[in-house]
């Protein structure tokens, strides 16, 4: 008992003050939302932010947005995720049950969501909770690209929970496919199958983003236009 | 024919037995020794499928590929399986990907639940119409007193989707079938094509938690048809990242295992430590599974010195962190009661079944690609092998603590000399109808990538090979007899990929 009570000690806190102080700051090489030159457009919902295309990317890791056409950044605006309606957040803003579904990822946004839960983020210090069954979730978060294997499974876990609920899209692959977009295996995005409430973009997002998105659908950051 | 890590071999070059032969051949070096490493199938010109074997001698650190023809108008052999328990997957592989029959195969039920790739008639005339591979039949127990446990696709956490099958009398496990293919996204097929640019990126997102892995793979084996020297720096960089993967996986996996022992405080611990290393993974990257850094001739990102003392600094405090975490979990009585004589797999099975991995090496099998078909930097710095004979949940544990304290010891090493180089090579065009082979040890065992090349620059076939295609069954195997409460721990120890095994 006594090494427990050390190693605690040892250990300290390590929670991040997001979002009430200052976010941590992400290394320089980080991808995050990507600076957009006037003029030109692109489309946050199929990009894996990889390093090669020539594109110049930010430091800041808010991109979870409300709408799919909200993905398409013009001239580097970008109109971050809107807290749900007031009837919704009645419901919802103070405790929210989420049941995870993995339909085709590659495990790696499963994992960052996983990340969620360690003490760094902390996540039930919100109200937010992983279930381990639709039945007792108010809204699922769907990651990969929904593979033709995976589609009902999807939709039978979809239809267990109980209504109204939430739909949260992570990752490239389940918001359109990612980089397995030209098989004829997986669909063309989650919002093609259910509707989506919060789209989180990135290959995969870093934690940070993912939480900052589920913050916004929560109101408990207050929506804002971002620009970099 | 043999071969080295990361060679190649002109297709025309390799001998092309009678399936007598071939069968004989494959029989004879797994019976002496050789292990299974691939068995698969590529389309010829000629509407014949031809099977390729890739045998494994690890102590020679060499690699035998041998082939024969399926005839166009047959396309049956006789089944390996029923002496050779290794083939199994491969022969269920083959049967769902070519429509090729292995006669006599035990449990020939598809593996993937997909069309198969000849485009001719597939040999489960429902499979594209029944959605759910959960639907297919499963092994089953005859008894008024045995009943089913069905658990998935969708699990209670936030994992992968896979489908378990228990027919259990009371708690206790008979049999435990696996039936995966929810992940299916037709990986395979997408590698096979001219399109390097777009294949490197897949092969990052075969499985995300082993996306330096697999990627490496991928780099060798384009690498090697192009003749491209990776310079050395690039070579150390790209290790570095691997061992990063490693600890960051395994450290997760201490946590986990934790957990399902009901020993929470080392898990919320090595759960925070294992983002320690990610971390580093994302500076060093800028994407915390790595995925961005490798690519065909070399790296795409520098470790100058500023970063690589910042990594040394901080791996100090890293490697103090987890040893005394490591022995919070490895000195709890509770802890170890859980974890001793759960889920044995013994060295006889390990070997039969063609376990690879910290599986494999918890059960006293002495296989690990770093050492055994070193290349690149491997081959002038020697890792230790990590190894157990109990082949338990403890024995699994403790293979993954000691491959911890050596990876950091490796990277404290390593990381003040890097050499001094360029960190790509320019990477010239694929030499043509020729067969090219990678393996790289990747957290969970041994990763195979094998390229066979067209004449346009890409490939006709491209074969990738996840550690976790071996050791799925290894699970299924450890269940046999155990209490069902054990399956979530036991499953937790052997942590194994759902993405990589479904392509």
């Amino acid at each position: 008992m006594l090494k427990v009570l050390i190693t605690r000690f040892k250990q300290g806190c390590r929670t991040l003050p997001f979002p009430k102080g200052q976010p941590p700051n992400l290394p320089e090489r980080y991808r995050g939302r990507p600076i957009i030159a006037q003029g030109t457009s692109v489309d946050l919902g199929k990009m894996t932010f990889v390093p090669e295309t020539g594109i110049q990317y930010s430091r800041d890791f808010r991109m979870a947005v409300s709408t799919r056409a909200g993905l398409l950044l013009n001239n580097g605006e970008i109109v971050l995720a809107r807290a749900l309606q007031r009837e919704m957040l009645a419901i919802f803003g103070r405790s929210l049950k989420l049941r995870q579904v993995s339909a085709g990822g590659c495990n790696a946004c499963e994992a960052d969501i996983n990340v969620l839960n360690t003490p760094v983020f902390d996540l039930s210090r919100f109200g937010i909770q992983f279930v381990a069954s639709p039945r007792h979730a108010d809204g699922i978060v769907v990651t990969g690209p929904v593979t033709r294997n995976m589609r009902e499974a999807l939709m039978k876990t979809y239809e267990a929970v109980p209504d109204p609920k939430i739909v949260i899209a992570v990752g490239a692959c389940a918001i359109s496919g990612g980089v397995f977009a030209d098989s004829p295996q997986v669909s063309a995005g989650l919002d093609t199958i259910i509707p989506v409430d919060l789209y989180v973009p990135g290959c995969p997002p870093h934690p940070l983003t993912i939480l900052d998105g589920l913050l916004r659908l929560l109101g408990r950051i207050k929506a804002q236009k971002g620009s970099v | 024919m043999n071969l080295f890590n990361g060679g190649n071999i002109l297709l025309a070059d390799i001998p092309v037995l009678t399936m007598e032969e071939f069968r004989q051949e494959v029989l004879y070096y797994c019976h002496s020794g050789a292990r299974l490493q691939n068995l698969f199938a590529s389309p010829e010109n000629s509407g014949k499928v031809r099977l390729y074997a890739i045998l494994g001698f690890d102590e020679e650190a060499q690699i035998r590929v041998q082939s024969t023809l399926v005839s166009s108008d047959n396309l049956q052999y006789q089944s390996l399986t029923p002496v050779l328990l290794a083939a199994q997957n491969f022969e269920r592989e083959i049967a769902e990907q070519w429509a090729v029959v292995p006669l006599g195969h035990p449990w020939l039920k598809p593996l993937r639940y997909h069309s198969n790739y000849r485009g001719v008639e597939d040999l489960w005339a429902d499979i594209m119409t029944r959605p759910i591979p959960g639907a297919y039949p499963f092994y089953g127990v005859d008894s008024d007193e045995v009943h089913q446990v069905a658990v998935g696709p969708v699990h209670a956490g936030i994992i992968e989707p896979g489908h378990f099958r228990f027919q259990c009398h009371g708690e206790e496990i008979l049999h435990l079938e696996i039936q995966l293919g929810y992940q299916h996204r037709g990986i395979e097929p997408m590698l096979t094509g001219n399109d390097l640019k777009r294949s490197v990126l897949l092969s990052e997102s075969i499985a995300g938690d082993t996306s330096i892995g697999h990627s490496t793979a991928f780099c060798e084996v384009v690498e090697s048809l192009t003749g491209c020297v990776v310079p050395p720096r690039a070579q150390v960089i790209r290790a570095v990242a691997l061992e990063l993967e490693r600890l960051a996986n395994h450290v997760g996996d201490l946590g986990a295992m934790g957990m399902d022992a009901g020993f929470l405080p080392s898990s919320s611990y090595f759960g925070r430590m294992r983002g320690d290393y990610l971390n580093l993974l994302l500076a060093l990257t800028g994407n915390r599974f790595g995925k961005g850094l490798c690519r065909p001739g070399g790296v795409l990102f520098d470790l100058d010195q500023t970063m690589s003392d910042d990594f040394c600094n901080k791996l100090v405090i890293y490697k103090k962190e987890f040893e005394d975490v490591s022995e919070l979990l490895f000195s709890r009585p509770s802890v170890l009661a859980r974890f001793e004589n759960i889920g044995v797999i013994s060295p006889m099975i390990a070997k039969q079944l063609g376990l690879v991995g910290p599986v494999a090496r918890a059960s006293q099998q002495e296989r690990d690609v770093r050492i055994e078909y070193s290349s690149g930097i491997w081959q002038f710095n020697h890792v230790p092998i990590s190894l157990s004979a109990t082949g338990d949940v403890y024995a699994r544990a403790l293979v993954r603590r000691q491959e911890v304290l050596r990876s950091l010891d490796f990277l404290l090493k390593i990381l003040p000399t890097l050499p001094k180089s360029s960190i790509s090579s320019p990477v010239g065009t694929i030499k043509p109808n020729a067969f090219a082979v990678s393996l790289v040890e990747g957290w969970r065992g041994e990763i195979m990538h094998v390229g066979i090349s067209n004449d346009q620059g890409g490939f006709s076939r491209y074969k990738v090979k996840d550690p976790s295609f071996h050791n799925w069954f290894g699970l299924s195997v450890a269940m046999r007899g155990q209490q069902i409460s054990d399956f979530p721990l036991c499953n937790k120890s052997f942590n194994l990929s759902y993405c990589g095994h479904d392509l």
